[in-house]
């Protein structure tokens, strides 16, 4: 599902580039990078999402080239085969709960379908926030809605950017096992990026980047 | 969903910054359209009434005065003049009709006006009901006063001294009403015609009638006519005025006003498009995050700058509906004034060309204004605006 090869990336006025080890992911497989602050954990997720273009390397996504795309290109692949949850949850404020989900399953340019979204809704426990406005979700809800708008169109990866740094133990779990049983369920890849130690032992696969490497 | 429909969305999600955008462009919209349609009724109005009437014969006084009390029936007439004199001037070799006017009394403050049936033929006043007046003291009314007095055919009544009360009411004798005219859109509308022979009737005791009318309409043969006959006039009481030109001096006067009025309207739409400029930029500001997801979702950049474009247009196109809204209750209001205070009708609702350039010009405008700010959104770079994590 995805590879990178080779990955460097130098920020504007930095001496030396960042360099990153290659990832290979199947369907189904989970991935945790972990990294202290200034490894560029964040910079490698926006590499793999297309979010940046990288200084040498290059991203697979799906068996095709997708860093050498235009940038066009590269936002409507990765609506279509990427759902990513970022460190603070945001939505598109005019919207309700079940509308943000719309919204990303017709950029991803699915059919709408209101089962599907209820459904996952039920599942993530927040059946009753359908018509709710974004604002009114506490903290808790609004990452639970967002894990749910990163898998509602059914992505062959699903990125996490710190999903849990904000959370306590109890929450964590609950968020570790909400990603992992979607992305199982989809039959997608899940790679979290985070500096929370606590994941280490709650995933098998680890990556840790080192700073200047 | 669609860009369009997000638009909406967004914008009604901003109800403050949305309303006051809307409410400027409204009332820019409003005033210049009112005065578009305003302008149309009015000219139309003039026209009308003037129609083929070259020139107005009359008592010396304001030429303006004279056009206004003969043609639109508004004014109070400069005086009267001898039939006699006048006859001279309605045989000229330069002349090819002629209609003569004698004011009379009101009715219910409708104007009594002695003349011959040409004056309603000038105006292509057929008879609805009953017939053309013939004798004296028997009349024919337009639609306005019987919609407004409710005499029929048949009914008869007594006139009021003068033009503009009803205290004085002769009781000698009793006019009779033997017809309606169809409406016209003119002045004839609102008036009582009569032959001239009722009018001197009712006012034989009060002077020598010495067979006086107030004016004559002239139409004329020659062109020469407007040069020849001022210079006949010049040593008698009597005056012609030409009411094209007194017209036209009439609205260039009431242009300074109305040239104020559009200038102030046309400040109020650049405020607005400013307004919608502004409230897009803020937005924007405040929306980072949300249009670096969009992309994130899989919206590229042209769909970012077609929602912002189109929040701008959603603006506008309200602005402009209820600008033109606005401008027709205020027809219907003034209208409702003009009609009850001088029995002068507006009624023009439908749209004006002028209204469709306005409609047009707001559009682009309202484009431009919101061009700008959706190409800041091109510009947007989603790694650094996420990665601030906010």
């Amino acid at each position: 599902m995805l590879k990178t090869q080779g990955l460097r990336y130098q920020y504007a006025g930095a001496d030396t580039a960042l360099a990153f080890p290659d990832l290979h992911m199947d369907k189904g497989d989970e991935l945790l990078l972990l990294g202290a602050s200034g490894t560029g954990k964040t910079t490698l997720l926006h590499l793999v999402a297309g979010m940046r273009t990288p200084t040498a390397g290059s991203v697979t996504l799906a068996g095709a080239p997708f860093s050498a795309l235009n940038t066009a290109e590269r936002d409507q692949t990765r609506g279509k085969h990427m759902g990513i949850v970022f460190q603070t949850a945001h939505f598109v404020r005019s919207l309700t709960v079940g509308e943000n989900l719309a919204l990303a399953r017709s950029l991803a340019g699915c059919a709408p379908d209101a089962a599907v979204i209820e459904g996952l809704l039920q599942e993530l426990g927040l059946g009753h926030k359908l018509n709710a406005r974004v604002d009114a979700l506490s903290v808790g809800e609004q990452q639970r809605v967002s894990i749910a708008r990163a898998v509602v169109h059914g992505p062959g990866l699903i990125l996490a950017d710190e999903p849990t740094s904000a959370l306590d133990d109890a929450n964590t779990d609950a968020v570790l096992t909400l990603l992992r049983n979607q992305a199982k369920r989809t039959g997608a890849a899940l790679l979290v990026v985070t500096h929370d130690q606590r994941l280490k032992d709650r995933m098998s696969q680890h990556v840790e980047l080192n700073p200047t490497s | 969903m669609k860009a369009a429909r997000l638009a909406r969305r967004n914008v009604l999600h901003r109800p403050l910054e949305t309303g006051l955008s809307v409410l400027l462009l409204a009332f820019g919209v409003g005033i210049i359209s009112l005065m578009l349609l305003m302008q149309r009724s009015l000219t139309e109005d003039l026209d009308r009434n003037i129609k083929d009437i070259d020139l107005v014969l009359g008592a010396k006084g304001s030429p303006l005065q004279l056009i206004l009390a003969n043609v639109y029936h508004v004014d109070v007439p400069t005086g009267n003049i001898a039939l006699a004199d006048a006859r001279k001037i309605m045989r000229h070799p330069y002349i090819e009709e002629a209609i003569p006017l004698a004011y009379g009394d009101n009715y219910e403050l409708f104007r009594i006006v002695g003349t011959e049936p040409s004056y309603p033929a000038h105006y292509n006043a057929e008879i609805a009901e009953g017939k053309m007046f013939e004798a004296a003291f028997e009349v024919v009314i337009g639609q306005e006063v019987a919609a407004a007095t409710g005499l029929n055919i048949g009914d008869t009544f007594y006139s009021a001294h003068g033009l503009t009360d009803g205290t004085d009411v002769h009781r000698d004798k009793a006019y009779t009403v033997v017809g309606t005219f169809d409406r016209t859109g003119a002045v004839i509308d609102q008036l009582i015609l009569t032959p001239i022979a009722s009018v001197w009737g009712v006012h034989e005791d009060v002077e020598d009638a010495n067979e006086e009318i107030t004016a004559v309409l002239l139409k004329k043969k020659n062109p020469l006519a407007i040069l020849t006959l001022p210079n006949l006039l010049r040593d008698t009481p009597m005056q012609v005025a030409l009411p094209a030109i007194e017209m036209n001096r009439l609205t260039q006067q009431f242009g300074i006003g109305l040239q104020t009025l559009r200038a102030v309207a046309l400040l109020i739409m650049g405020l607005s498009f400013i307004s919608v400029f502004i409230a897009l930029f803020a937005s924007l500001r405040d929306r980072r995050y949300e249009l670096a997801l969009l992309r994130t979702m899989g919206a590229p950049p042209r769909r970012l700058f077609a929602l912002v474009l189109f929040e701008g247009l959603w603006m506008t196109v309200a602005g402009i509906a209820a600008g033109l809204l606005l401008s027709r209750l205020g027809v219907m209001a003034l209208g409702q004034v003009l009609e009850d205070r001088f029995h002068y009708e507006v009624t023009q609702l439908v749209p004006v060309p002028g209204e469709f350039v306005l409609a047009a010009a707001a559009l682009l405008v309202g484009a431009v204004a919101a061009g700008i700010p959706a190409r800041s959104a091109l510009r947007i770079d989603i790694s650094n605006t996420l990665g601030q994590g906010r």
